[in-house]
């Protein structure tokens, strides 16, 4: 009976084991003096000296990190619109209508986004760079927003809004004071989850990049397609430590909406 | 609120929308009947119902359904183990975490594994069967995207699971059934859905993400996602890649017609 209790801990160690191995796995080589993925030779830090002082490298994490903030901040503000839009819409038909529409750039793959995309900036005549990527990011970000701040504007009494009005407050009012502080933790993880939507994005950039212009997911992509670069792997190690700080940060946020909720809640 | 303000929000929205969802629609259907001169012609669909676009089809789907197998047969028991857990949510958190590492550097990681002088190439020495070439071949295709989807398929499944009420499964063993029966007659059967929303949730990708096959996989396997960024970046015959994109639009809205699960939750997480 012990013998066979222990199967379940014994899988799920090795599905850990798993997960994790190539992220270490990368993370350990980079390390490596011998420059190669395999027999590691002695300790280095000079593939991270080589990050630091590629210019090129810095510039486009810079890039990376500027189209990630700014689509990010204006994704959310058109997001907090839409899903204010499609809550406050009265027809039932047009609500869900909106809502489809909403959802068709989540569920598609990223080559029919990135493709059309293509297609769209070439029709209207926007140049391939910084503006087209930044748009691209802007628009695949923009329903996920939706999605994270419609389920608190849903939550929240209308008895609230109602209450305002009587005491006399302006629409406006209503607005700031009441609606956007109520869904802020909603605000907040729209935000998050577009940053990281952002800064993950590989197949709708590489489409809409052009010649000029390469974000960090596009630049490990055409190194690799070189082969092994070291410098691929201390970059891993860094990208690593953001993406672990921003999942800390998603989850604390997260953590402290579902507590609002729950004094939403609360009688 | 009032006609006023709700006219307000909806403005920008609605602009996104057609901007950015309807349009790029409308415009990859007005290009797949666009010849390479420019002319309205059917020959992007002639060309697709031809023999090397539909084996290229086959083949694709074929491999999709492959990776959507092997990542289920390992993704589920996971999900099982995981709600026995006592910090069970901790633990999910810790499996999600990998998918929130870029898939670029996952897949770069791979280069090294499965190379000549990698330590799987080593494993395999080390049992007896001496060092073959991994990278390049569909194995690799196929083995590196089921680990890079397996973390898509345990959350839904792990959502089904966990609200799946335990009296159930008490009262078919009280009933006398067996583990196994337990499993096939009440477990799966009632968390079907989320292995549907799973299934979903790699399928699509799988027929559509190129990266992969472009740097595991080299020319060996070419996936729909592949030949439509052939077609879009390389040869520039973007009549042809978005004939392709076009059928692989039917293909994903089949697919999610069969899973009949179009609430694309948040639980998803990330979109692979």
């Amino acid at each position: 009976m012990g013998k066979k209790r222990n199967w379940p801990a014994i899988y799920l160690s090795i599905m850990f084991v798993i997960l994790y191995a190539p992220i270490f796995y990368l993370m350990f080589y980079s390390f490596n003096s011998g420059g190669t993925m395999y027999g590691f030779e002695g300790f280095t830090f000079d593939y991270y000296l080589e990050v630091f002082q590629n210019t090129r490298l810095l510039i486009i994490v810079l890039n990376t990190v500027i189209i990630a903030l700014l689509s990010a901040v204006i994704s959310t503000i058109i997001g907090v619109f839409g899903a204010m839009a499609i809550m406050y819409v009265k027809k039932q038909q047009t609500k869900n209508t909106l809502l489809s529409l909403n959802n068709v750039l989540i569920v598609s793959p990223d080559v029919i986004i990135g493709a059309s995309f293509l297609i769209l900036f070439t029709f209207i005549g926007i140049k391939l760079g910084f503006a087209s990527v930044l748009i691209a990011h802007i628009a695949f970000s923009v329903p996920i927003v939706v999605l994270m701040v419609l389920p608190k504007l849903q939550e929240m009494s209308p008895t609230l809004i109602d209450a305002a009005r009587d005491l006399g407050a302006s629409r406006m009012d209503i607005l700031t004071k009441i609606i956007l502080p109520y869904i802020t933790p909603g605000i907040y993880a729209g935000f998050f989850m577009a940053l990281t939507y952002s800064l993950d994005d590989f197949a709708v950039t590489f489409f809409v990049t052009g010649n000029g212009f390469s974000t960090l997911s596009v630049e490990i992509y055409s190194l690799a397609r070189q082969g092994i670069s070291m410098e691929i792997n201390a970059l891993s190690t860094l990208i690593f430590l953001v993406t672990l700080s921003l999942v800390a940060g998603y989850y604390f946020i997260s953590k402290k909406a579902v507590g609002m909720a729950g004094m939403g809640v609360r009688k | 609120m009032g006609n006023k303000s709700r006219n307000l929000f909806l403005i920008p929205y609605v602009f996104w929308i057609a901007l950015f969802v309807v349009a790029p629609i409308i415009l990859v259907l007005f290009y797949s009947f666009r010849g390479l001169d420019g002319s309205f012609t059917l020959s992007n669909y002639q060309h697709f119902f031809s023999s090397t676009y539909f084996q290229l089809t086959l083949s694709s789907f074929w491999y999709a359904f492959l990776i959507t197998l092997f990542t289920l047969l390992i993704s589920y028991p996971t999900a099982l183990v995981l709600t026995k857990m006592r910090h069970k949510q901790l633990w999910l958190l810790l499996i999600i975490v990998p998918s929130w590492i870029n898939i670029l550097l996952k897949v770069y990681a791979f280069l090294g594994i499965l190379g000549t002088y990698g330590p799987f190439n080593a494993f395999l020495d080390v049992i007896g069967i001496g060092a073959v070439q991994l990278l390049f071949t569909d194995f690799s295709f196929v083995f590196v995207s089921v680990y890079i989807f397996i973390p898509f398929m345990i959350l839904p499944i792990f959502n089904a699971l966990d609200k799946l009420n335990p009296a159930f499964v008490d009262a078919s063993r009280d009933l006398g059934a067996s583990s196994f029966e337990t499993f096939r007659k009440v477990i799966f059967p009632l968390t079907i859905n989320g292995v549907k929303a799973g299934c979903q949730l790699v399928f699509i990708p799988a027929l559509s993400l190129f990266m992969i096959t472009r740097l595991i996989a080299g020319n060996q396997v070419i996936t729909l996602g592949t030949a439509i960024e052939q077609h879009f970046l390389v040869t520039q015959d973007w009549g042809m890649g978005s004939t392709i994109a076009v059928f692989l639009i039917i293909a994903m809205i089949i697919i999610m017609f069969l899973s009949g699960n179009r609430k694309w939750g948040l639980t998803s997480g990330k979109k692979a």
